[in-house]
């Protein structure tokens, strides 16, 4: 039974862990996918339900964030004055470690782990805090959401685009005693959201769309409870390991499928899915590679094939290497909790079992607790494979080298022999010879060398000497001795070289690839992509290469190679999703070979190699590295595709928004005026009035209905602006006349305002459409009105500022909001709300307008109050024309 | 005594009620036709004193019918059009109406346009001396006064003054008065007007920037203010 006896290392580890934990306080974290998710109410009824049976609870610090429901739970709980820190003349409140620490509560809740602290508090960071209440021996509620743990930060980055910079180290989330996951699915979180029940900072308001969206929340909530299942896997494992126990713990079912370089694991492989489907585990698909097993280049294929087809099922994947298949198996079972083991039906002769033992038998014999599964498939050793043809012709040279080297044994044995060796010491001479000619040269002159050594052994050696006649039968026996040695040796020799060179070969095709997914992942753009994964594969297989894909929005049809054969062997690959071509078993007349590039949601396009030698990619180990390029090449196109798919959607949301945004806003700000219109007029029918409640009504109804026309006018504007139907009839005109126009036109809405117009006298025409700039200052104008108090100056003036008139129209209102000078020119934009009048479309159209003219318009506030808008018009690169003079004067 | 016969060509059934409501309180005999060939039967049938036409009558094009009518009457026309159609307004303009009223627009508008088209109808009086406000303009001393202080105009301002004296009232788009003062090889070159109007503003009026008797009709041309 020494599998139930812990290892004295891992005793000893455990010591160190129980000393180190002696006296510890305990943590538990309460765990959350993102903000919102109820992590601090559910911390709150658990410190509550603590609170009833007479625990010490006490809250060192919670953040409600104005939440009512959060707030009720705190009530009845001691909760610990917050301290103040001075930082910069700003009070920050932030926890009081000291007081906790002196008040030593039996439970001390602190929310949100990942908090910095302000400046000038003991530690930066509040897990810090943490640490130190949990070293006093102060058991510690507190919570954390999973974009703050640091492994995953940069996971949730990418899934959100948001990136966190407060991070919580792991060994601290995974060195928790206990965790609480707080979960909500995410449409749940979104109605909380849209209920305005999920506190967010002010600071990450703007990030807050990008964040909360559908796909991200079920992304981080996938990622949370996996994050948290990956922690019990590891605190189970490190239970068993303290408590000495091998056996597997049965939560939580898990299954290995032992596979073998063959094409029955496949079906092995399917079964295996199925059964993992069904109990719903996790599955791993093994391959232990036992030294004496001598794989071929086809089989090796096979392995990789059947190893990637696991992948593509969803399984984890493992290769192993160890003397004893089934010891590995099940070293592993054990070690990963494994519950059911598959293995295939055996299909070789009972004979070999017996003679070699039986990897079934013994797995089923050590496997104790663990049930062993034999299904239809195999588990066997690979077939032998045939013998490999010789990969090369053997230079002439080599039977010479082996013959000379012979030569000189035969030599040297002649000078020393009789007279200071013995026969068998020149017997050893020479199959220390033929050793050496195996160990350097192929198989052929070491068979050469092994029958020389022979020949000449017997000849020159042998009694009677000089003749090939042998007195003793003894000899025959050392003569098969040297040539078995010979023989084994040069098979071990190239066994060792064959193994060394793939090795070679491997490792140059991983760095290959290596290289190349390194830089598909810093490049963006599918044209760029498929340039780099082209020049790639030409880099490492020698061959031009092209990535084809069906064209933007056509179907699935290729447009490349122009060559109508090769076209259609890409085309079919692209719809089977399987390999065709030069060097393949489909289509292999075609000039290039064609690979598919398949992704989880299908066939996305093809890898199109022209080698330069058709039986290039014959070699066994190069179409299998094509493949893996391949793989690659889809995974990053399809990264691209999606990334590109969901901005795309993001563009359309916008767009939707923008509508929706219209729609809502034009239909209140056509409705408003037109409920004044028809109630007026409605109400001048029915009943007689008196004359001036009559004009009163009466005056409504017009000013209402010259706002909508106001309205109206904005919103036609802004049409012909988006469409691209505005047409800027261009003359040269003079801009005071302009000004006069629009003055004139605003006359009533300007009431009472004194509006000054400062033109120098030198001032040229100005090449610009007359009716649009009007309508720049009118909404100038308007705004102006709109958003200053009634009585306020408003000044017009304008200069030639480096070819371009820029004109400047200034206020004495509030001024606009900070960082809203750029905003303001958005769509639908209003400033204050209740301001009245407006679609927010205003400074949109002159933005329109303006920039239609080849200008600019922009916002600022001035240093002593109110806002002022500039635009500029340039003035072109011709002059002015001239205009005839006079006659002569009168 | 009856009053002016005011013939309205326009489709829409709401616009014709309101006018005829405007109207007829103010005056005006009133007739209306629905569709182009409509109004050019009545035009010729009833003999209106003024004529207002819409621009967007379903079945024709206003502009046409403008130019039919000329072919044979000088009966004043007024065209009625929405904003951000200027071209139109020219058009109708050089083709020959009167002037032109931007939908929509209010019942002192009208009116005031329609008592210019209907003056300019009656044939000139041939006044010595015409007054407008400050302004004061003898014909046969040339002599121009602006709240009793002479101005000093070139011939050029003179002559744009002059006719848009000829026409108080009425718009004249910048073809109109570029042909009248340069020649017909003139009139495309509006900034001529540009300069011109300018210098008169600054000479007669007291705010060049607000103008109270020189006024531009943006996109289309000028009007000396006569009310």
């Amino acid at each position: 039974m020494t599998g139930r006896r812990p290892d004295p290392e891992a005793l000893l580890e455990r010591v160190r862990e129980e000393e180190r934990r002696a006296g510890r306080g305990r943590l538990k974290i309460f765990f959350g996918a993102s903000p919102g998710v109820g992590k601090t109410y559910t911390m709150l009824e658990d410190a509550r339900a603590k609170r009833r049976n007479s625990v010490d609870v006490v809250v060192g610090l919670v953040e409600t964030h104005g939440r009512a429901d959060t707030a009720v739970l705190l009530e009845g709980l001691d909760v610990l004055p917050r301290r103040s820190i001075d930082y910069r003349g700003v009070t920050l409140s932030e926890f009081d470690l000291d007081a906790a620490l002196a008040r030593r509560p039996a439970i001390l809740l602190v929310d949100e782990l990942a908090h910095t602290n302000a400046p000038g508090s003991r530690h930066a960071r509040r897990f810090q805090d943490v640490q130190e209440l949990l070293a006093a021996g102060i058991n510690v509620y507190t919570t954390l959401n999973v974009q703050h743990i640091e492994s995953l930060n940069d996971v949730v980055a990418q899934i959100t685009g948001v990136a966190v910079r407060e991070t919580v180290p792991d060994s601290i989330f995974d060195e928790a005693d206990e965790l609480e996951i707080a979960d909500l699915t995410a449409e749940d979180l979104l109605q909380r959201l849209k209920d305005g029940k999920v506190y967010v900072p002010e600071q990450a308001m703007r990030a807050v769309d990008q964040f909360f969206r559908k796909g991200n929340l079920i992304a981080l909530r996938e990622l949370t409870l996996r994050r948290a299942a990956q922690r019990v896997d590891a605190q189970m494992r490190g239970y068993m390991r303290e408590h000495g126990i091998r056996e597997t713990w049965p939560a939580g079912e898990r299954l290995l499928v032992c596979v073998g370089p063959n094409p029955a694991s496949a079906r092995l492989i399917r079964s295996g899915k199925r059964m993992a489907t069904g109990l719903q585990a996790d599955w791993v698909v093994m391959f232990v590679e036992a030294p004496g097993l001598r794989i071929s280049a086809s089989d090796r294929e096979q392995l990789a094939r059947n190893l990637q087809l696991a992948q593509e099922l969803g399984a984890q994947t493992v290769s192993v290497g160890g003397v004893n298949v089934a010891d590995e198996i099940l070293a592993y079972a054990r070690e990963h909790n494994v519950t059911k083991i598959l293995v295939g039906k055996p299909t070789h002769p009972r004979w070999r079992d017996r003679v070699f033992g039986s990897v079934h038998d013994q797995l089923v014999r050590g496997s104790g607790h663990i049930d062993v599964y034999v299904i239809t498939g195999e588990i066997d050793e690979p077939r032998r494979a045939p013998p490999r043809p010789e990969d090369r012709r053997v230079p002439v040279g080599e039977y010479l080298q082996a013959a000379l080297i012979l030569a000189l044994c035969t030599a040297l044995g002649l000078l020393v022999f009789p007279r200071y060796l013995t026969l068998t010491d020149v017997a050893m001479l020479f199959v220390l010879a033929t050793g050496v000619v195996a160990y350097r040269y192929s198989r052929a002159p070491t068979v050469l060398a092994a029958f020389l050594a022979i020949v000449l052994f017997d000849f020159f050696f042998v009694p009677p000497r000089y003749t090939f006649a042998v007195s003793d039968a003894r000899y025959v026996l050392t003569f098969a001795v040297m040539l078995s040695i010979a023989l084994l040796i040069s098979m071990l020799t190239l066994r060792v070289r064959a193994q060394a060179e793939m090795a070679r070969a491997r490792e140059r095709g991983t760095a290959a690839l290596y290289a190349m997914t390194r830089e598909l992942a810093a490049t963006r753009g599918v044209p760029e992509l498929t340039a780099v994964a082209a020049r790639h594969i030409h880099d490492t297989f020698g061959a031009p290469a092209t990535v084809l894909l069906p064209a933007p929005g056509g179907g699935r049809g290729l447009v490349l190679p122009a060559d109508e054969k090769e076209r259609s062997v890409a085309q079919w690959v692209l719809d089977r999703g399987q390999r065709a071509g030069a060097g393949s078993d489909t289509l292999p007349a075609a000039r290039g070979l064609y690979v598919p590039l398949a992704t989880t949601t299908g066939t996305i396009g093809v890898l199109g190699v022209t080698p330069v030698d058709p039986r290039q990619f014959r070699d066994p180990t190069a179409l299998p590295l094509l493949e893996t390029f391949a793989r690659q090449i889809a995974v990053a196109l399809e990264r691209d595709i999606l990334a590109d798919r969901t901005q795309r959607e993001q563009l359309e949301i916008e767009a939707e928004r923008l509508r929706t945004s219209l729609l809502s806003s034009v239909s209140h700000d056509l409705r408003t005026p037109l409920a004044t219109i028809s109630g007026a007029a409605s109400s001048l029918l029915e009943s007689a009035m008196a004359e001036p409640t009559r004009r009163e009504l009466l005056r409504s109804i017009l000013a209402e209905s010259q706002r909508m026309n106001r309205l109206i006018g904005n919103l036609l504007d802004m049409i012909r602006l988006d469409s691209g139907s505005l047409q800027v009839n261009k003359q040269w005109q003079s801009l005071e006349e302009i000004v006069g126009v629009a003055l004139i036109r605003l006359d009533e809405r300007l009431r009472g305002r004194q509006v000054t117009v400062a033109l120098p006298p030198d001032l040229p025409l100005v090449p610009m459409d007359e009716v649009l700039i009007e309508q720049v200052f009118v909404n100038l104008l308007e705004n102006a009105a709109r958003y200053t108090p009634a009585g306020t100056p408003i000044q017009i003036s304008a200069a030639v500022v480096e070819r371009a008139v820029r004109v400047d129209v200034a206020d004495h209102g509030p001024g606009i909001p900070p960082g809203e000078e750029e905003r303001i020119f958005e769509k639908f934009r209003r400033g204050t709300q209740d301001a009245g009048g407006g679609v927010g479309l205003g400074l949109t159209i002159c933005r329109g307008i303006v920039t239609a003219h080849g200008g600019r318009i922009w916002a600022a506030n001035r240093v002593a109050g109110g806002a002022i808008f500039h635009f500029t018009l340039p003035l072109g690169s011709t002059p002015p024309p001239s205009v005839p003079g006079e006659p002569g004067d009168e | 005594m009856p009053g002016p016969v005011a013939l309205l060509i326009e489709d829409e059934l709401q616009m014709r009620r309101f006018l005829r409501a405007a109207l007829e309180s103010h005056a005006y005999q009133f007739v209306e036709a629905t569709t182009a060939r409509d109004g050019l039967a009545q035009a010729a049938g009833r003999n209106p004193d003024v004529i207002l036409l819409d621009l967007g009558l379903p079945d024709g094009d206003g502009i046409d019918l403008t130019r039919r009518i000329r072919e044979w009457s000088n009966v004043p026309i007024i065209v009625l059009s929405a904003r951000g159609r200027e071209q139109d307004k020219v058009a109708a303009l050089d083709a020959g109406a009167d002037d032109y009223l931007t939908k929509p627009f209010g019942i002192g508008e009208l009116l005031a346009r329609l008592r210019v088209a209907l003056r300019h109808a009656t044939p000139a009086a041939g006044e010595p001396e015409f007054t407008l406000g400050g302004l004061t303009v003898n014909f046969e001393q040339r002599r121009v006064t602006v709240d009793g202080t002479a101005v000093h105009l070139t011939p050029t301002e003179y002559k744009l003054l002059g006719v848009l004296i000829r026409h108080a009232g009425k718009v004249l788009t910048h073809r109109q008065l570029l042909k009248e003062i340069w020649g017909p090889n003139a009139v495309e070159h509006t900034h001529y007007l540009r300069v011109y109007m300018t210098q008169l503003r600054h000479k007669l009026e007291s705010d060049a920037a607000r103008p109270r008797y020189l006024l531009t009709e943006p996109g289309v041309g000028y009007r000396l203010n006569a009310e």
